[in-house]
C-alpha cells in the first residue's frame, strides 16, 4: 500500500479507508508490527543526518548559485493570476505557503506525504502535490488552486457538475479531485471514463465518492454516456 | 522538517561547487522531503538542481537514447520515441506512483531513492540501514520484503525505472568537480551485505547527470508490469520487466528483471536461459516464470511473492511478445 512507510501510524485507522483495505486482507495489527521492534523500540535513537560527509571545502560562492535561508526570505508567487509576496523559509511547502501565508485554505493537506493527492494544485497546467513541493520551486510558475477556478463569480462548469452530482461527502478530498479533473479537461477536453480514472488514480477518497466524480467530470466534458 | 539553506543552481558546475560538507541534492524532492519530514535525515543544505535546464530532456543519438537526469517520469512516459522503441521504460515510468508524483519526480531521483522498508522508513526504528545493529523485519512484519538476497537487510529495491533500465543495459553518467564517469545500472547499486547504509556507488560530491540507453537490437520487444495490492496506484509487491530479442518467434536473447524481489534490482539468468533460442509460447513463458523463483528464500510473511512473481513474469513475457494484452489485475 502507498503509506507502507508509516509503521508508527495506527494500522486500525489506516485500514478504515476503502483504498487501504490491504491492511484488513493481510491482517496487520499494531501489536504485530511492534513485535519486530523488540527491546530497542522503547529507546528510539534520534538519527541525525545519516548522510554527513566532510569533503574538502570548495568555494561556496559561485555566480550560478543563489543561497536562500535558512531563515525567512521574501518571495513572490503568482497564484490564481495574482502576485503574493510572503516571507517564508526554504523549508515551507507550497501547501503551507498557500494555506498559512496566503490564507488560501481551499487546498487541503491530508497525508502530507504525496500519498493522497488531496493537496493537488496546478503548477502552470500540471497537477502536483503541493505538500511535496517547496514553495520556492513555485517561483516563476502560475499556481492555480481551487479558489482560482471560478470565473467572474461563477463556478467552473466542473464545480457545478460536482454539485449537481453530489460528488462529495465529507468534502475533504474534493478540492484535490476537482483540480485533477480540471487539469485533465484542460489537456483532454473529451475524456473517456478510463481517462478520468487514470487522472484521479492518485486521489484517495475515504468516503467512496468516485463514481459520482467520474460522472460529474464526464458531464462537464459533455462525454457522459449515462443520464445524470 | 528541519530548517535548511536552499542553494538554487542554474548550472551543473554551480551545483557541483556546492556538493561538500553534507549538502544534499534535491531534484523533484519527493523522496528527499519524505525522508526529512519523517525525521530520518536533517541536512543543513539542499542543493536545488531542479532548474538546471541542461539536465532535462530526451535525446535520440546514433547509439541510442540519452535522458537528462531531471527529466520527469511523466515526460518519459509520454515521449513518442520511448513509447516506440523502449516500451518497457514508458510502461515502468507510467506505472510508478501517482500522476501528480510522476509530474514532479525525476528519473535521476527515482533511481536514487532509498529502499522501501517500513521499519527503515520510520523514525521509530533504529535499524541496520541507519547504522544501528538490528533489522526489525525478520521477526516483525515482512510481507512486503525481499525474497532473494535477504539475509542482511530484506528491504526492497523501489525504483520502477531501474527495472526497465537494468533490462535495457542502461548506464548512468556521474559528474563531479574532478570529471565524469559512466556506471552500468547493473553495477550501480550496493548490496546490503557489502554495506547496508550505502545504496548506490554515487559519491556525495557527484551528480547523476544522465541515463544512457543503448539502441536495442532489431527485433527487440519489451514490456513491464507492476503488481500491487490496489489497482489505482501502489508500491509494487512484484514488478516484472522483460526485454526479448526476437528472430521471428524465436527468442535470441532475453532479459528478465524483477523489482521488489530483493534489496538490489535483479535479473534472473535462470529465467532468461529458459527462453534463449526458443520460441515464445505459453509453455516457455511459464517455465521462465517458474525458473525465476529458484533459490528464493521467503520470510515468514512473504511466501505469496514466490507465487506472484512467476505469474507476473509469464504474463509480461507474453505481453512483450504481443501474445497477451496488459493484465487487468496489474496496477494501473
Ligand atoms: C505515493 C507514492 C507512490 C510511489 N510509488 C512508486 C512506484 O510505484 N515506483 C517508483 O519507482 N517510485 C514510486 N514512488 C517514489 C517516487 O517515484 C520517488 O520518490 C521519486 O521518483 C524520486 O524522484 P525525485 O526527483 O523526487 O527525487 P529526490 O527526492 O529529489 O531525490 C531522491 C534522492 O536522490 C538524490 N538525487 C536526486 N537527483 C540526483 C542527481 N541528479 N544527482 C545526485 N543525487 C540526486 C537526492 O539527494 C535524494 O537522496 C512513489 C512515491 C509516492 C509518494
Ligand atoms: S496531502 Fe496527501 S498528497 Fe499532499
Ligand atoms: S474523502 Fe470524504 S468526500 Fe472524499
Amino acid at each position: 500500500m502507498s503509506d507502507r512507510k508509516s509503521p508508527s501510524e495506527d494500522a486500525a485507522e489506516q485500514s478504515s479507508s476503502p483504498q487501504n483495505s490491504n491492511n484488513v486482507a493481510t491482517g496487520i495489527s499494531r501489536r504485530g508490527f511492534l513485535k519486530g521492534a523488540g527491546i530497542t523500540a522503547a529507546g528510539t535513537a534520534l538519527l541525525e543526518g545519516v548522510q554527513v560527509f566532510s569533503r574538502e571545502a570548495v568555494a561556496a560562492t559561485h555566480s550560478d548559485v543563489k543561497e536562500l535561508g535558512p531563515g525567512a526570505v521574501p518571495v513572490t508567487l503568482l497564484v490564481n493570476g495574482k502576485e503574493h509576496t510572503i516571507q517564508i523559509e526554504p523549508r515551507t511547502t507550497l501547501a503551507d505557503a498557500l494555506r498559512v501565508h496566503m490564507g488560501l485554505t481551499g487546498t487541503k493537506v491530508i497525508c502530507d506525504r504525496g500519498s493522497c493527492s488531496g493537496c493537488t494544485v496546478l503548477l502552470d497546467k500540471t497537477p502536483v502535490n503541493s505538500c511535496m513541493t517547496l514553495a520556492m520551486d513555485a517561483r516563476g510558475h502560475h499556481v492555480t488552486t481551487i479558489e482560482g477556478l471560478p470565473q467572474n463569480g461563477e463556478m467552473h462548469p466542473l464545480q457545478a457538475a460536482f454539485v449537481k452530482h453530489d460528488a462529495m461527502q465529507c468534502g475533504f478530498c474534493t478540492p484535490g479531485m476537482v483540480m485533477s479533473c480540471a487539469a485533465l479537461l484542460e489537456k483532454n477536453p473529451k475524456p473517456t471514463e478510463d481517462d478520468v480514472r487514470h487522472a484521479t488514480a492518485g486521489n484517495l477518497c475515504r468516503c467512496g465518492t468516485y463514481p459520482r466524480i467520474f460522472a460529474a467530470t464526464l458531464e462537464a466534458a459533455g462525454t457522459s454516456t449515462r443520464n445524470a | 522538517m528541519n530548517q535548511f539553506i536552499l542553494a538554487d543552481c542554474t548550472t551543473e558546475s554551480g551545483a557541483l561547487s556546492q556538493l561538500h560538507d553534507g549538502a544534499v541534492v534535491k531534484a523533484g524532492g519527493i523522496d528527499l522531503l519524505d525522508r526529512m519530514k519523517e525525521g530520518l535525515e536533517s541536512p543543513t543544505k539542499l542543493v536545488n538542481i531542479r532548474n538546471i535546464s541542461s539536465l532535462r530532456g530526451i535525446h535520440e543519438t546514433a547509439q541510442g537514447l540519452n535522458i537528462g537526469a531531471l527529466t520527469t517520469l511523466a515526460e518519459i512516459e509520454e515521449d513518442p520515441a520511448v513509447k516506440a522503441h523502449y516500451a518497457i521504460l514508458s510502461d515502468a515510468c507510467g506505472h510508478a506512483a501517482t500522476p501528480q508524483i510522476r509530474n514532479m519526480a525525476t528519473v535521476g531521483g527515482n533511481l536514487l531513492q532509498q529502499n522501501r522498508c517500513w521499519y527503515f522508513r520510520s523514525d521509530d526504528f533504529a535499524c541496520l540501514k541507519k547504522g544501528k545493529d538490528m533489522c526489525f523485519a525478520f521477526d516483525g512484519l515482512n510481507q512486503y520484503h525481499a525474497i532473494f538476497d535477504n539475509t542482511t537487510c530484506p528491504s526492497v529495491a523501489p525504483s520502477s525505472a531501474a527495472v526497465a533500465l537494468l533490462g535495457l543495459n542502461a548506464s548512468v553518467e556521474l559528474a563531479s568537480a574532478k570529471g565524469k564517469r559512466t556506471v552500468a545500472i547493473k553495477d550501480f547499486y550496493v548490496h546490503p551485505d557489502v554495506n547496508p547504509m550505502t545504496r548506490t556507488v554515487i559519491a556525495p560530491d557527484e551528480l547523476l547527470t544522465s541515463v544512457i540507453i543503448p539502441k536495442p537490437a532489431s527485433g527487440t520487444r519489451s514490456a513491464y508490469q507492476k503488481y500491487g495490492e490496489k489497482r489505482s496506484y501502489d508500491w509494487a509487491t512484484a514488478d516484472a520487466g522483460v526485454v526479448l530479442e526476437m528472430d521471428g518467434n524465436i527468442c535470441r536473447k532475453a532479459a528478465i528483471v524483477m523489482g521488489a524481489a530483493s534489496p538490489v534490482v535483479m535479473r534472473s539468468p535462470k529465467a532468461e536461459a529458459m527462453l534463449a533460442g526458443k520460441p515464445i509460447t505459453e509453455e516457455t513463458a511459464r517455465a521462465a516464470g517458474k525458473a525465476a523463483m529458484e533459490g528464493a528464500q521467503p520470510l515468514s510473511m512473504n511466501g505469496y511473492k514466490v507465487q506472484l512473481f512467476p505469474v507476473a513474469i509469464y504474463r509480461t513475457i507474453l505481453l512483450a511478445a504481443g501474445q497477451m494484452g496488459r493484465d487487468p489485475s496489474a496496477v494501473g
